[in-house]
């Protein structure tokens, strides 16, 4: 978070991608960690989750955003919760509208989106000092990044853990699914085997960055 | 040492202002929320009775309407808007397009590995026998215990498990039981997934709960029961 602007910021593509990649609420900065792990058995339950979040995220951040210079400092916590509580509420309507099944999936995470770290942690640090555009996209691009997480979980657990996509069966008909994919430890190997590889990713881009400034200073 | 570095104070905010902020956000969220629940109100409702008539067609083969009633000692009624408990238990009567009774679908359930397995199932009076089972709401082990869902050989248990009554009819002829996987002989047993015991055995056991307090009456009160359909 050491790229963080106090100031206002100035509306660039980096406002978007940032919460794609450099600071991706999951893979980079680690937050919500409670949801990530819980209900990525399957890739239906991540893109629900994932689209929630980022619904509660961008509609929170928006309103917190535009009522920045009225919510006094003593209150900002209260009334930033007060806010999320409310959009959560009302996309926990707004699913048991749609699909029950969903829901039923979901079960105790959907309400437990007001505890998730990445939405106060946005309308802390983002959404109370920044104009309404640069935290509509940023909110907007975390909430992609969040998505994106739990799908790169939500697919490898499912494919290797019930042999299907989306629950088409992807897998050959002799294929044996891990059970163990779809439990919580399935959860915990996935995510550690991607943080594996993002580390190892920007380990090799550092490398080859100071293999570079070596070469020019030789040169 | 010096003193720590203090930020200028922040020019002290008057207590009304806080309380005019709080207050705003809370009504604006109430009337958001009330906003939403209005407007997804009915539609919950209609998914609800959505998902119950699918569950109960599927436990009563060849049904296609319900009408809920409560079936208690005292007989058969129609369950309205505000429900009586002393009515007794409400089971779901299922009819086909000429309002012959088919069966009736009821709810139960026991105590299974993790958590309680819930489950409805069709009861057919005519055969005295059990018709089908869907499970509600469970927390099995995935790849374990929730093949009670949807294990096919295990569901042909259900196909026609045996619910008859004793000579005096007011308990089952034999109890439905669980037994070891391959070692069903006779029409009350439940053949139990292997690997899957104790799940198995939640299911047999919220069957014969229920059947042993509800075949009894349903048998009694069978005329009634199908004279509501009319």
């Amino acid at each position: 978070m050491a790229t963080l602007p106090n100031r206002e910021e100035k509306l660039s593509l980096d406002t978007f991608v940032r919460g794609l990649w450099e600071e991706n609420p999951v893979f980079v900065m680690l937050l919500g960690m409670c949801p990530v792990l819980a209900v990525t058995n399957s890739t239906m339950n991540a893109i629900a989750m994932g689209l929630a979040t980022t619904f509660v995220l961008v509609a929170s951040s928006t309103l917190i955003s535009i009522l920045r210079s009225w919510i006094p400092r003593q209150v900002r916590i209260a009334s930033y919760i007060v806010i999320i509580a409310t959009f959560v509420t009302v996309v926990d309507y707004a699913i048991q509208a749609i699909s029950l099944d969903l829901y039923n999936a979901l079960g105790a995470f959907i309400q437990l989106i007001v505890a998730n770290c990445v939405i106060l942690g946005r309308a802390e640090a983002y959404a109370s000092k920044q104009r309404l555009h640069t935290t509509l996209i940023n909110s907007l691009g975390m909430g992609a990044g969040f998505t994106l997480a739990l799908l790169s979980l939500g697919t490898v657990r499912e494919v290797l853990g019930s042999g299907t996509l989306l629950g088409i069966q992807v897998m050959p008909e002799n294929f044996e699914p891990w059970v163990v994919m779809i439990l919580p430890p399935g959860g915990f190997f996935v995510l550690g085997a991607w943080l594996l590889l993002f580390a190892w990713l920007k380990q090799r881009r550092e490398r080859r960055l100071l293999e570079q400034e070596g070469a020019s200073n030789a040169g | 040492m010096s003193e720590p570095q203090v930020a200028p104070a922040a020019p002290q905010t008057p207590g009304f202002r806080m309380i005019r902020s709080l207050g705003a956000i809370a009504m604006l969220s109430g009337l958001l929320v009330v906003l939403v629940f209005q407007y997804t109100k009915p539609i919950i409702a209609e998914n609800q009775r959505v998902a119950i008539e699918k569950a109960v067609f599927t436990v009563v083969p060849g049904a296609s309407q319900r009408i809920d009633i409560m079936l208690g000692e005292n007989g058969v009624t129609v369950s309205g808007e505000d429900e009586d408990e002393d009515a007794g238990e409400k089971v779901y009567a299922a009819f086909d397009d000429q309002g012959n009774l088919k069966g009736v679908a009821l709810a139960s359930g026991a105590q299974g590995y993790q958590d309680i397995v819930k489950l409805l199932y069709g009861y057919d009076p005519e055969c005295a026998c059990i018709r089908g089972i869907k499970i509600l709401k469970m927390t099995e082990t995935p790849g374990l215990g929730d093949k009670i869902a949807f294990d096919p050989a295990f569901l042909k248990n259900f196909e026609a498990l045996d619910a008859g009554l004793n000579g005096a009819g007011d308990a089952l002829a034999h109890p439905i039981v669980a037994v070891k996987a391959g070692k069903k002989q006779n029409a009350w047993e439940v053949d139990a997934i292997s690997g899957a015991t104790i799940s198995s055995v939640a299911v047999a056991k919220a069957l014969e709960r229920s059947m042993q307090r509800m075949a009894p009456l349903i048998q009694r009160y069978k005329q009634e029961l199908s004279r509501v359909g009319q």
